[in-house]
């Protein structure tokens, strides 16, 4: 079947199958940011935004994208940006295999939350497992860049 | 000592790769993936030990789509090592690419390769398979000369003794004795004998095992892999599948991670054997499934331990005798088993008599292999515990016990002479120890005099301290060698390109600033490039601690060559000598003050307009010694009384690693060792179903920290410099892990007066422990 999709702002017709997931066919259009890391939902890898909300997209069937509005790293070069030098900073730069997820869920909180001190930060965060840092540096470097864009 | 105001090392810089990979430019290896690679599925064993009494692929090979299905029968017995070590390898060689016996549940049993993942799949279906199936070894414990055999095959080897016994399913043994460790025992005053047990923990890096193939337009065959060791990958595929190395490309794109997990062989000989016999480029991702299942683990171990002390806490002989399980395949079974004992028992080098020994068995479980620690944390789990025990006996403070007895600068240990990794070890004294100044330290920093070692702080609720010492190596003397090579530019940028293999650690970036500092120019004018087989130089690849001491130092080499060079072609140019020119920050001059040149012109002339000519420089390096980090950790926790449920309060490590050439990323490997050693001292586990069925295979059942876990980590670094290391750096990749489990089991203590001698710490044997305690009493 056809779905209907706007990807990064860019309108996409795609042919998918009924149990397609949207990381497999976000790859196939050629966002190589999506990158699969568990297939349970429990690593926050392939994390894209569906209409602006983090959602793992390894459980997300791509039909239920049609008509929706999906944005992955590519489409938040900005934040994307900012957070790297950010993360840089306090050394919490190792594998980035888990940075381009974490990018759009500190992008997504952004737009949602007034108050991002720790407990919220944590709070969005905790669904991004990370297995080089100790989660302490990326917090350290994700508070300083909220910091720098208030 | 060498100390001096640096101006690239000991800097921050942000990794050279960090802000591509967030803004998610294509860097890992599934993003190179031709677009019309056929994709590789394997079909695994059902059982935990069977022969494959037949097996029928025709209607998989009749499927639509399906390019080929691959089984024992097609590959010549043949066996090597998945380890991923240098040659010879100290792995015994006991695995063939595919086997008509399968030795776990998740052993492969046959490949297919088809146009896309779901008719790879149908056909994995479709494959009849009859199993004759023998009864499994299960518990390590009695594995030793049980009745099933689990290498009966008569073609598997040793490449040079390591005890390797598989009729009595001993994969390598060990002993040393240095003194005499039972008469010292019969004299000391105080005598403390333990058993630990420490289980099989998870890489779980983020990026899956990954590999493509395809072959080129001369006609080689390129592998893209997710490995720490491309050249050993190389040389492994080429004596395996009996293909020309020079035949052979590995390229290392960034790395999601490995921790000793990449250090082996996974899918490659399964990509590259596909990929040459059908002509097409092919690609093998694991699932997280294949990545618990179907890789390797850290091995478990039990350790017995005695301790003998005079009763003023002078510690005079230490005995530390254990049993490792490698499962399946006997990848690094005496390396890790040695590195038990010499990377933690030198902690106490004054004793009067060491002796440590022990036997690595073979079972039906997922194999062990490299695992960041290896080794050193289990002894240290063993011995550090231990201690405490020493203390407690004789009424003494723990740490006041291990300050008398641990090692010090200008000090040796016998053992670094007589241990190495599978061979006989190099002596060397501690030109850099700082473990005095650290523990000093790390008792501020945790507060031990007011805390320690407990306070009650509610009905239910105590917090108390634990602390544990710990070291490590940089590098295997002798052995372990890597070389970079440096190009001048135009304008006077470089490349550096290295076999060191980048993995998310930020090698890259440090070996820049090594070559950056040494050469004089900032660091965005040197251009980085790691571990392709074709255009890089030579490295053993990312294990043992070696990277900033070993490759650091090849580094430092081609840049001192490099550095030289510039001075002849300056001299040259300016129509002096080389002995009158005085080079800094990027801009020669000349001693009499005639003209001076930047060393942008002068490398664009030197392309150009004079005498033209291209430099380059190489430098390789192996490692006479290894000199050791080392560390102190301490824990504050606080533990409820009636549910076992403990929280991290602060966890503070103080570190010598020498100088620390980007104290940023340095951190970083610290806290990231610290939470993942926290990880199996509280949660991480593989859990077996009675039949040997791995339960713990995906996220849900098999629990890594969150950024919940700890509280607050506290890290800092003391001021060290080892001569031998590059701007006075050693290794810091490793010794992060060894702490928690001993610093935490001695918290427990400290809070609930129960030790807990079996990793994973968990409420339940908590719990259990008080049940038991209030029992007795």
């Amino acid at each position: 079947m056809k779905i209907e999709l706007t990807v990064n702002a860019r309108r996409r017709s795609v042919e998918v199958s009924p149990d397609d997931y949207l990381v497999d066919t976000l790859k196939k259009l050629g966002y190589k940011s999506v990158r699969r890391g568990c297939d349970t939902t429990s690593c926050g890898v392939c994390t894209v935004l569906v209409d602006g909300d983090p959602i793992p997209s390894c459980a997300f069937l791509s039909v239920r994208a049609d008509q929706r509005a999906v944005t992955t790293v590519e489409g938040i070069p900005e934040t994307a940006s900012a957070l790297a030098e950010e993360f840089g900073q306090t050394g919490a730069d190792q594998c980035g295999f888990c940075n381009p997820g974490i990018a759009l869920t500190v992008h997504a909180m952004q737009e949602k939350e007034s108050d991002t001190d720790d407990e919220t930060i944590r709070r969005h965060l905790v669904g991004h497992l990370c297995r080089c840092t100790g989660y302490q540096s990326q917090h350290e470097a994700i508070k300083a860049y909220l910091g720098d864009e208030k | 000592m060498k100390k001096k105001t640096f101006k690239t090392v000991n800097t921050q810089f942000p990794s050279v790769d960090g802000k591509g990979i967030m803004m998610g430019r294509p860097a890992y290896t599934d993003d190179f993936a031709p677009v019309d690679a056929l994709t590789i599925k394997v079909l695994r064993s059902p059982h935990p030990f069977a022969r494959i009494a037949s097996i029928d692929t025709s209607a998989a090979e009749a499927m639509e789509g399906v390019e080929i299905v691959l089984t024992h029968k097609d590959f010549k017995r043949n066996p090597f090592t998945r380890a991923g070590q240098g040659y010879p390898e100290p792995s015994p060689h006991d695995k063939f690419v595919l086997d008509e016996y399968v030795r776990y549940v998740g052993d492969e049993v046959a490949a297919v390769a088809a146009v896309d993942e779901e008719t790879a799949l149908s056909a994995l279906d479709a494959i009849d398979v009859e199993y004759e199936v023998y009864e499994p070894v299960l518990d390590f414990e009695s594995a030793k000369g049980h009745d099933s055999i689990i290498h009966p095959e008569k073609e598997v080897y040793e490449m040079f003794p390591i005890g390797f016994d598989p009729e009595r399913n001993v994969a390598a043994s060990y002993h040393m004795e240095i003194g005499d460790v039972e008469q010292t025992l019969a004299q000391s005053d105080v005598v403390v004998e333990e058993t630990f047990y420490t289980q099989a923990q998870a890489h779980t890096m983020l990026e899956p095992h990954t590999v493509n193939a395809h072959i080129d337009y001369q006609d080689r065959l390129v592998l893209f892999s997710a490995t720490q060791t491309p050249f050993h990958v190389r040389r492994i595929l080429s004596q395996t599948l009996e293909v020309p190395i020079s035949r052979i490309r590995v390229i290392k794109p960034r790395v999601g991670g490995g921790f000793g997990g990449k250090q082996a062989i996974h899918g490659e000989m399964l990509a590259a054997a596909v990929t040459l016999r059908t002509g097409r480029p092919s690609k093998l991702t694991y699932t997280r499934q294949e990545v618990f299942e179907s890789s390797y683990t850290r091995h478990p171990m039990r350790l017995n331990i005695r301790i003998g002390s005079t009763k003023d806490g002078r510690l005079t002989a230490l005995d530390l005798q254990g049993l490792s399980d490698t499962g399946a395949y006997g990848e690094h079974a005496l390396t890790v088993y040695m590195v038990t004992g010499s990377k933690v028992l030198p902690l106490y080098n004054k004793v009067d008599a060491v002796r440590f020994a022990g036997d690595v068995v073979y079972t039906n479980h997922v194999s062990s292999g490299a695992f960041r620690g290896y080794g050193a944390v289990q002894g240290n789990f063993a011995l550090e515990s231990a201690i405490d025990k020493v203390a407690d006996k004789l009424g003494m403070d723990p740490m006041a016990l291990r300050q008398k007895n641990m090692i010090l600068e200008g000090e040796t240990s016998p053992i670094f002479e007589v241990m190495g990794e599978g061979t006989e070890g190099t002596a060397m004294d501690m030109e850099s120890c700082k473990l005095d100044y650290c523990v000093k330290r790390g008792m501020e920093l945790i507060g031990y005099e007011e805390k320690y070692p407990r306070r009650e702080v509610s009905e239910h609720k105590i917090r108390s301290i634990g602390g544990a010492i710990a070291m490590q190596g940089s590098g295997i003397p002798y052995i372990d060698m890597g070389a970079a090579t440096l190009k001048l530019n135009d304008d006077g940028f470089f490349n550096l390109t290295v076999g060191a293999t980048d993995i998310g650690q930020g090698s890259d970036t440090i070996l820049a600033q090594i070559a950056a500092e040494q050469l004089e120019v900032p660091l965005e004018k040197m251009v980085v490039y790691s571990s392709d087989t074709d255009l890089t130089p030579f490295d053993v690849g990312a294990y043992a601690s070696s990277t900033t001491y070993v490759s650091g130092n090849a580094v430092l080499k081609a840049a001192q060559q490099m550095r030289s060079r510039l001075v002849e072609e300056a001299a040259r140019s300016m129509q002096t000598s080389p002995e009158a020119i005085i080079y800094e920050d990027g801009r020669f001059e000349a001693e009499d003050g005639s003209p001076g040149i930047d060393l942008g012109e002068l490398a664009t002339k030197l392309y150009y307009n004079e005498d033209q000519k291209q430099l380059t420089t190489t430098g390789s390096y192996y490692g006479t010694k290894s000199p050791p980090p080392f560390m102190v950790g301490f824990v504050e926790i606080e533990i409820d009384r009636e549910t076992g449920e403990l929280d991290i309060l602060d966890y503070v490590s103080v570190v010598d690693c020498g100088t620390t050439i980007n104290p940023a990323l340095a951190r970083g490997q610290i806290e990231g060792g610290i939470v993942q050693g926290i990880g199996m001292a509280l949660t991480e586990d593989e859990h077996y179903s009675k039949k040997g069925k791995l339960i713990s295979k995906d996220f849900l059942n098999y629990k890594i920290p969150d950024n919940y876990t700890v509280k607050k980590l506290t890290t800092e670094f003391a001021d060290s410099y080892e001569d031998s290391g590059p701007y006075g750096a050693k290794s810091v990749a490793e010794i992060g892990i060894d702490t928690p489990p001993a610093a935490l089991a001695n918290a427990v203590e400290n809070a609930l007066g129960v030790r807990i001698r079996s990793l994973p710490i968990t409420p339940e044997k908590i719990v259990a422990a008080l049940k038991e305690s209030r029992t007795d009493t």
